[in-house]
């Protein structure tokens, strides 16, 4: 393993870190979910109860966000095939099934076709490491109810979604059609800004559990869910979560109004449906990555532990906790979906760039250092807080630097958006000429119109040549308003 | 199993059958009824507007995203293993990364200086 030997480079280069390396315990690497007494057939079985867990899930949520959009507008949503509509995603597959596969004469035949392939594999390929409950006996062998879990499982999700993303360039190049490429750039762009951010927030996660396994991950929560000590991380994860998977608000890839479908434009039937497949699984993978590094995994809500000894607290039951951890999310991605305007693309570019990245990098290092002074790494010295609580000096140390910097942060960020807003705000002019725009223009509150010609002397021509005299009323034309408020006001 | 990527290879095999088998049932199910309007690039309706061919030119700024993000994206991938192995790397590893992350900083800097992080 590479971490052995970026172990043992650090204990020869330094002589005081292979005396801690010997004092602390060997870190947990490995996962800690048996797979011992998994045969290759039961591994198969549970890869394919995974996928039609998948399959299923994808066929409810789909009804689920209709119906609960349909809430929020004051409709119905569909509720005639099946009872409460809930048949409406099968008939919509069988019926797209039945629709003619056009293939654009333009297109890259080979490639058009692998592309919306990749998109869908891949994103079934990041739920095989995603622990969806405790050890279970299926037909007498014990096994944990995971698919597999190998010591870099989050990196192998990071990966997949990786290689998920070629899906979408693919199809936008290959189409042969402009909104398909404009739309598969942007989503390219787009899914790769927010990767990082979404990157970078994990490795709190793995400063506290000392392990990429899902499965360490979640038998490390059991005292303490994350989003408790990371829950700035679990912010930027939610946010960036958005972002990749091309949801609203973040759904630039595929305005309608903007690209018509963005990179499935010229998609039509299964191949299609393949892309709203694989975007509805994604959503289901970043949300089980949320539920698995945040809330605990398949974990029993603390007070439903504690219950019997934790009776409700492993085996078949993790299922339904798990169940109902990743509901939530998709609950909100819908919660989002109806509320929420799409955003700018540059406003949604420079969000991701010029804010999430560089923050949460400072956030990790300061997670590293509560975490070095958790682990006594900057003294052993420790205090008594309000004559109760034992707490390292080190710890409270690094806990009020962070807290101050934050707080300054703040303050200066607000100091500077009010001064922003101060100088934006400008008083529009008394008088406004109506048509000055070439287009008629409605006076704001206690603006007066100005007849064309009235007042030759407060109106400015803007070219030699041109007919109608002009008043230049935007601010960004600085000259012509001062001209135009001395002569008015003096 | 003493294998543990073999799973991981039976979910890549099930989605692809699955993803493969839909798209040729619906090849073969579905109809096939020429229309040469059908096999022009969308535009809305109206006579699509000439490409270059290979995709003809897109903007830099793609381009400078993705070298960016390779930029950043290493630099998240050089923290993975710190971060796991924090517990018995010590003290001498958290200053090591803090230089680390500043170093990548200063990169950073100079390119939202010279408008390289600016998309309008």
């Amino acid at each position: 393993m590479s971490l052995h030997l970026l172990v043992d480079q650090a204990m020869t280069a330094h002589p005081a870190a292979s005396a801690l390396v010997t004092a602390l315990p060997a870190a947990t690497e490995n996962p800690s979910a048996d797979f011992s007494d998994t045969p290759w057939w039961l591994a198969l079985l549970k890869a394919v109860a995974v996928f039609v867990y998948l399959l299923v899930s994808t066929l409810l949520v789909i009804w689920f966000e209709r119906r609960v959009i349909g809430r929020m507008q004051q409709r119905p949503g569909p509720n005639r095939n099946g009872p409460f509509g809930l048949l409406q995603t099968l008939a919509d597959g069988a019926k797209s099934m039945l629709k003619e596969d056009i293939t654009p004469d333009k297109a890259d035949k080979l490639i058009y076709t692998l592309a919306p392939l990749i998109t869908a594999t891949m994103a079934f390929v990041a739920f095989s490491i995603i622990p969806l409950g405790g050890t279970v006996s299926i037909f007498g062998h014990t096994t944990p109810l995971q698919v597999t879990d190998v010591p870099v499982s989050v990196l192998l999700v990071l990966a997949v979604a990786s290689v998920g993303i070629y899906g979408v360039v693919l199809a936008g190049w290959s189409s042969g059609s402009t909104y398909p490429l404009l739309g598969g750039l942007r989503a390219t762009a787009q899914m790769i800004s927010y990767e990082i951010a979404m990157g970078l927030s994990l490795v709190a996660i793995f400063l506290y559990s000392g392990s990429m396994s899902t499965s360490q991950i979640v038998a490390a929560q059991s005292s303490l869910w994350y989003i408790a000590p990371a829950f700035f991380s679990f912010a930027v994860y939610v946010i960036t979560m958005v972002g990749e998977t091309n949801r609203l608000p973040f759904d630039l890839a595929e305005g309608e109004g903007e690209l018509t479908g963005g990179f499935h434009t010229e998609y039509s039937s299964m191949r299609f449906a393949m892309f709203f497949l694989g975007e509805y699984v994604n959503m289901f993978t970043v949300s089980a990555l949320a539920t698995t590094m945040f809330l605990g995994g398949w974990k029993a809500p603390p007070f439903i532990a504690a219950i019997n000894d934790g009776m409700f607290n492993g085996g078949w039951w993790g299922l339904l906790w798990f169940t109902g951890k990743m509901w939530s999310f998709l609950f909100v991605f819908v919660w989002l979906r109806g509320s929420l305007p799409r955003t700018r693309y540059d406003q949604f570019m420079r969000f991701g760039w010029k804010f999430l990245i560089p923050i949460t990098l400072a956030w990790v290092v300061a997670v590293a250092f509560i975490r070095g002074a958790q682990l006594g790494f900057l003294g052993d010295s420790r205090i008594q807080l309000f004559g109760r609580f034992e707490i390292g000096v080190a710890t409270l140390t690094i806990v009020g630097v962070v807290a101050v910097i934050a707080l300054a942060g703040a303050w200066i960020w607000d100091d500077k958006r009010a001064a922003r807003l101060e100088a934006a705000d400008v008083a529009p002019p008394d008088e406004i000429d109506p048509f000055a725009g070439g287009y008629p223009v409605p006076p704001l509150p206690g603006q007066r119109l100005r007849e064309p010609g009235s007042q030759p002397g407060t109106l400015i021509e803007t070219a030699p040549g041109s007919k109608e005299p002009v008043l230049s009323g935007s601010s960004s034309t600085g000259g012509g308003t001062t001209v135009v408020k001395e002569e008015t006001h003096g | 199993m003493n294998e543990p990527y073999v799973p991981v290879l039976f979910m890549l095999g099930l989605g692809f059958v699955f993803a493969a088998g839909s798209v040729g049932t619906s090849l073969v199910v579905g109809p096939k009824r020429y229309n040469r309007a059908k096999l022009e690039a969308y535009e809305c309706g109206i006579q699509p507007s000439p490409q270059a061919s290979g995709g003809g030119r897109v903007p830099i700024k793609y381009y400078l995203t993705a070298m960016l993000f390779i930029i950043f994206d290493v630099e998240s991938i050089f923290l993975y293993p710190f971060a796991v192995a924090f517990n018995q790397l010590g003290l001498f590893a958290l200053i090591e990364m803090v230089l680390f992350v500043l170093t990548v900083f200063v990169a950073y800097a100079y390119v939202w200086r010279r408008g390289g992080l600016d998309w309008a």
